[in-house]
């Protein structure tokens, strides 16, 4: 496999080296005359007070609930969250507290990991079976059934629920997490083949054909050489197919038929909206434990996440 | 007798020529089979069975034609339902590629851009449902003289005006919704341009500025051009995206006070009066409206195949 680490730069898209070339023009190019050089500065310092603030105004509703989650109920539903930003202060961990113990949100919290964890794994092992057999074999039809996948990319999964509840009824999974498992591998495969397709068919041929030659049959090839080059879509794929399932509400609603007990925490969490209107330190708290992991999730990996999208997306 | 020779040897080579495409076929329905099977009983016949049931009334008992469809376009209701789908959207695709290519061309400029861009995407992680929870916390409304701890009714009765019930006002609340979304989804539009903007050389932009061209124009005439397949794909998921738009007005609103769309009529029809005929036509319409779309994605898919 150390033949394969030169080609694994190649392969995928160099974005790190793309801003470095540029930055090196742009020093370039920068301006000589003092007058020039406190116009570019100025420019440069307005550009970066809009970009802030536009910054600062998209975190603000988040950085709301943050500060509101741990604020004493009476106060959250008498004076505004900026108001607890003045001394003196009176910040609590009760509502977190209130939420894990009494409104179920602990078994929500394993019910979405229940439904998170295969819901993305299984979409992601069938479709790289099958974006690797579209991208490197070859057997009548294979364009068409392709386009048919992608095209069903954009039908919306509403037509498809009242049958598909019906087939899950007939198959008498109704309410189970297999269920929903089997739901979420479904909707997520069109997005999945097609991503997962046009990262492998970018990789170098000579590589799979050589391999060819030297007798690696199909598995190999699969696991040996393409797998290990295809780590940035597959983790990107993972971001998107993650944070899609553990955010899902419409999908749970319809499959799990209002079992509380597996109820994820979307769920949990709209049922508590609906229930509690004004409740509001319970609210909170929940929606930001419901945040916590796919936030997480996003800041590890997101050096990868652009770089599969760019596979499947910006090629041309 | 050569004749005959060729002639054998070539029939044997024709059929173990068959037999290795039939085993290489195989061998390829094997690796495709699982998910051509799932997105065949999962997509596809449930598309043409939904497109069937919505010619059948209620508990697809009886076939009625297009009635459906003709209920649904002449009840003002149900109309107002397609009107908003149709705000959603222009608005919603228009604002979320605008801002997200604007955030994207002026992050590219500053040092601190990897910071900015994780703001504007944050949003992106969070799901509808507390997306809805922090949004109540900017639209919440109280009469006027009380203490208002919505962010925005703070700020505008501060300012000396009324506070909005910005959620319930017809005139506007399809806006504040709009809003959320955008809020969401602006971050996914910025990041894959900001990707594609990386990819223009700078040589060019220099060459452009020596030439007296100014930054606007540059932007229209050279950025804008040469992104455009890029700003095509954003386009394209964003359309798919605001067309099958659910969770934030089921959230916030539960799609009353005039903010209904087609998701969420649809799924009031099939759980709330369980008329699937009805639910099925409402389903079929989002499908028709893609349509479209899709024959784009085909034909650009063909474009880059020819291209490979």
């Amino acid at each position: 496999m150390s033949s394969a680490d030169p080609l694994a730069s190649s392969a995928v898209p160099a974005l790190e080296e793309v801003p470095t070339a540029r930055s090196v023009t742009r020093a370039i190019a920068q301006p000589r005359t003092p007058l020039q050089r406190l116009l570019h500065w100025f420019n440069n310092s307005i550009v970066t007070v809009i970009v802030v603030l536009i910054a600062l105004l998209w975190s603000i509703p988040t950085f709301g609930l943050f500060i509101s989650s741990f604020r004493p109920a009476a106060a959250i539903q008498s004076s505004g969250w900026w108001t607890g930003l003045l001394p003196p202060w009176h910040f609590t961990i009760a509502n977190y507290i209130q939420v894990i113990q009494a409104q179920g949100m602990g078994r929500a919290a394993i019910n979405s990991l229940i439904i998170a964890i295969p819901g993305t794994l299984f979409p992601i092992a069938i479709a790289a079976f099958a974006g690797y057999a579209f991208a490197w074999m070859k057997f009548p039809g294979r364009d068409w059934l392709f386009l048919a996948i992608v095209a069903l990319l954009v039908v919306p999964i509403q037509t498809a629920l009242i049958p598909d509840l019906s087939l899950v009824t007939a198959m008498g999974i109704t309410g189970t997490y297999f269920a929903i498992w089997i739901a979420h591998t479904a909707f997520g495969l069109p997005f999945a083949v097609y991503l997962l397709r046009n990262f492998f068919g970018a990789l170098p041929a000579d590589l799979t054909e050589s391999a060819r030659i030297d007798g690696a049959s199909h598995p190999r090839i699969f696991w040996n050489i393409i797998l290990p080059l295809s780590m940035p879509s597959l983790a990107s794929l993972f971001i998107f197919q993650f944070v899609w399932v553990w955010n899902d509400l419409l999908v749970a609603l319809i499959f799990l038929g209002g079992n509380p007990t597996r109820a994820p925490m979307t769920v949990t969490i709209a049922d508590l909206v609906n229930s509690f209107g004004t409740n509001y330190q319970v609210l909170t708290s929940a929606a930001f434990i419901s945040m916590a992991l796919p936030l997480l999730i996003f800041f590890t990996l997101q050096r990868y996440f652009v770089r599969g999208i760019l596979a499947g997306s910006v090629k041309g | 007798m050569a004749l005959t020779v060729t002639k054998r040897s070539s029939v044997a080579s024709w059929s173990s020529r068959v037999r290795a495409r039939w085993r290489d076929a195989s061998v390829a329905w094997i690796w495709i089979g699982p998910a051509v099977l799932l997105v065949a009983a999962f997509l596809f016949y449930p598309m043409i069975n939904t497109i069937w049931s919505s010619f059948f009334n209620a508990d697809t008992t009886r076939f009625v034609g297009v009635a459906n469809y003709r209920q649904i376009f002449t009840n003002a209701s149900m109309l107002e339902v397609l009107r908003n789908n149709l705000l959603w959207l222009v608005l919603g695709t228009a604002a979320t590629v605008i801002f997200g290519l604007l955030i994207a061309v002026l992050a590219d400029r500053v040092r601190i851009e990897s910071i900015v861009k994780a703001a504007i995407f944050i949003p992106m992680a969070i799901s509808f449902v507390s997306a809805g929870v922090i949004w109540k916390f900017v639209y919440q409304y109280a009469p006027p003289g009380q203490t208002q701890i919505g962010l925005l009714n703070a700020i505008i009765t501060r300012l000396g005006f009324p506070p909005q019930p910005w959620l319930i006002n017809p005139a506007i609340n399809n806006f504040a919704l709009i809003a959320v979304y955008v809020w969401m989804w602006t971050g996914f539009c910025m990041v894959i341009l900001s990707a594609a903007l990386k990819s223009v050389p700078e040589e060019i932009l220099e060459a452009a500025r020596v030439d007296g061209a100014g930054e606007i124009s540059i932007f229209f005439r050279i950025i804008v051009p040469m992104i455009s397949p890029t700003i095509a794909v954003v386009a394209t998921t964003m359309v798919i995206n605001v067309l099958k738009i659910f969770d934030i007005i089921y959230v916030m609103t539960g799609g009353d006070f005039g903010t209904n769309v087609v998701a969420l009529e649809y799924y009031q029809q099939l759980f709330t009066y369980n008329d699937f005929g009805l639910a099925s036509a409402f389903a079929v319409l989002l499908l028709l409206a893609i349509v479209p779309v899709m024959i784009v994605n085909i034909r650009r898919f063909r474009v880059q195949e020819a291209r490979r």
